[in-house]
């Protein structure tokens, strides 16, 4: 569980983020949604440890992660994996190599069972004979199914994904949506996925926060989200002409 | 502008704090600098080569053109091509070609990394990326920039010896007591240790350009054009800090 509590964020003066407060839980897929530049990202680094919050408080279990410093941060960020916006894969190194390197860094195993570690990983996502290749090689989809497998190599806690389905085709983002929710209750992760993607939203959205202007503006899971009374929510729920015209049949 | 400036010296020394602090896992940083070493030394013999062969033909010409009074013995053209690329050539302007191949190589290396979001990816490991991907950079280019030293004085000397023999200037007899004749060997050593500090230079510098690079493929640019020019100023700053503690 990640707990956030009254998280406040500026750069240079401009505040980002204002009083954010949110319990993020175990097992389940936790979405941050809001429109492009609302602060999402900004929000997830935070949680993640990359950008210094300003004040507030940031629990991962019962330790407050950002008052460690980098020696004692480096334990709660082995059990972290995180799915950039482009998937960050290293541009030097192959896909096996992609995946492997969080075990050379970070574990004492033999060489065998590294090679076993990373083949479970990218059979898991489904990349098959593309151990070789480099990330120039790959589709949108499969960088962001490799950069899945890296990010679970080493069988994180929690998940970590920033608009995971940014560039993708409809039917592949379903798949990485499926494959997110999928690991995460296999391992029974904390995973929060920030996206602006209604199917998202939709298929996997078991907690969800909306951020609006640095500020969360509704939670709840995506049985609610069509019965909001948040007149931002519903903006950018009901973005679409056919969403809005569905909704107004409805009512 | 003065506050800015010390500002970024300030950052740049934090930098380095960050990148000599103690590496995770020795085994890799061994492999890294490994790595480097090609991509950073072995792949720079080739231009340093070149331009060191030309050079040594120029100043042996240049030297040649400029003694033709009888007075002057001529195995002083074999000495003044001697010592221009020992004290010199070798080392500063081998250095500042050095800052626009590897300097720039760098900074655009670890730019690209920051704005595609590869060195957040090795933070949220909880890697260390500063000592990860730097450290390896300058210990390649301290142990392997005085090789490349070596071989712009050698063959800088061959290409004098050439130009000056197969124009008819000077004999090969003259040439090979010039370079001989009132030989010092610690110019050398100066030559060394001026190499010495300016691989640190150029690799800390543009490295430090890349690694704050903010924004998208034009700052990555600038960081690169960043690198080169600043990388020469310091070295051009420290060539005359280091000849005047050296030899004076």
């Amino acid at each position: 569980m990640i707990r956030v509590i009254n998280l406040n964020k500026s750069f240079n003066g401009n505040s980002i983020l204002n009083n954010i407060s949110v319990t993020f839980e175990t097992g389940k897929t936790n979405l941050i949604i809001g429109r492009s530049g609302s602060g999402k990202t900004v929000l997830l680094k935070s949680i993640v440890g990359l950008h210094d919050i300003d004040s507030g408080e940031i629990w991962y279990e019962d330790v407050l992660f950002n008052k460690l410093d980098f020696k004692d941060k480096k334990v709660i960020r082995s059990e972290m994996g995180m799915l950039f916006q482009g998937s960050a894969l290293f541009d030097s190194l192959t896909v096996e190599q992609n995946v492997r390197f969080p075990l050379d860094m970070f574990t004492d195993k033999n060489s065998e069972e590294k090679d076993e570690r990373v083949n479970f990983c990218l059979n898991r996502v489904n990349i098959i004979n593309a151990n070789n290749l480099f990330p120039a090689e790959l589709s949108g989809g499969m960088k962001k199914r490799v950069a899945i497998a890296r990010a679970i190599s080493l069988n994180p806690k929690y998940l970590f994904c920033d608009e995971p389905n940014s560039g993708l085709d409809p039917l592949t983002a379903i798949l990485i949506d499926a494959l997110i929710k999928e690991l995460t209750e296999e391992y029974s992760m904390t995973t929060i996925v920030n996206t602006h993607d209604m199917n998202s939203v939709m298929e996997i959205g078991e907690k969800i926060i909306c951020i609006s202007d640095g500020i969360k503006c509704w939670e709840g899971n995506k049985n609610e989200i069509l019965n909001s009374d948040c007149e931002t929510l519903n903006d950018f729920v009901f973005a679409n002409s056919l969403a809005k015209k569905l909704r107004l049949t409805n009512k | 502008m003065m506050r800015k400036f010390l500002t970024q010296v300030g950052h740049y020394f934090l930098f380095l704090k960050k990148v000599f602090s103690k590496p995770e896992k020795p085994v890799i940083y061994y492999k890294q600098t490994m790595k480097e070493f090609v991509s950073l030394g072995l792949t720079s013999i080739g231009i340093i080569a070149i331009i060191s062969f030309f050079m040594g033909a120029v100043i042996t010409l240049q030297t040649a053109y400029n003694t033709e009074n009888p007075i002057y013995p001529k195995y002083l053209i074999g000495l003044g091509c001697r010592d221009s690329i020992i004290l010199e050539f070798s080392s500063t302007v081998a250095a500042l070609i050095l800052a626009g191949k590897v300097g720039s190589n760098i900074a655009s290396e670890i730019g690209t990394m920051r704005v595609t979001e590869q060195i957040d990816a090795l933070e949220i490991m909880g890697i260390n990326s500063a000592s990860y991907l730097i450290l390896p950079k300058i210990i390649a280019t301290l142990l392997f920039n005085p090789i490349l030293t070596l071989i712009a004085i050698i063959v800088g000397i061959l290409g004098g010896w050439m130009a000056g023999t197969l124009s008819g200037v000077i004999t090969s007899a003259n040439f090979i007591y010039g370079i001989q004749y009132a030989f010092i060997p610690y110019y050398i050593v100066y030559s060394m240790i001026k190499t010495v500090f300016f691989a640190f230079i150029i690799t800390s510098i543009s490295a430090f350009q890349g690694y704050y690079v903010n924004g998208g493929s034009l700052e990555v640019g600038r960081a690169s054009t960043k690198a080169v020019v600043y990388s020469s100023v310091v070295i051009l700053l420290f060539n005359v800090i280091l000849t005047q503690l050296l030899l004076s």
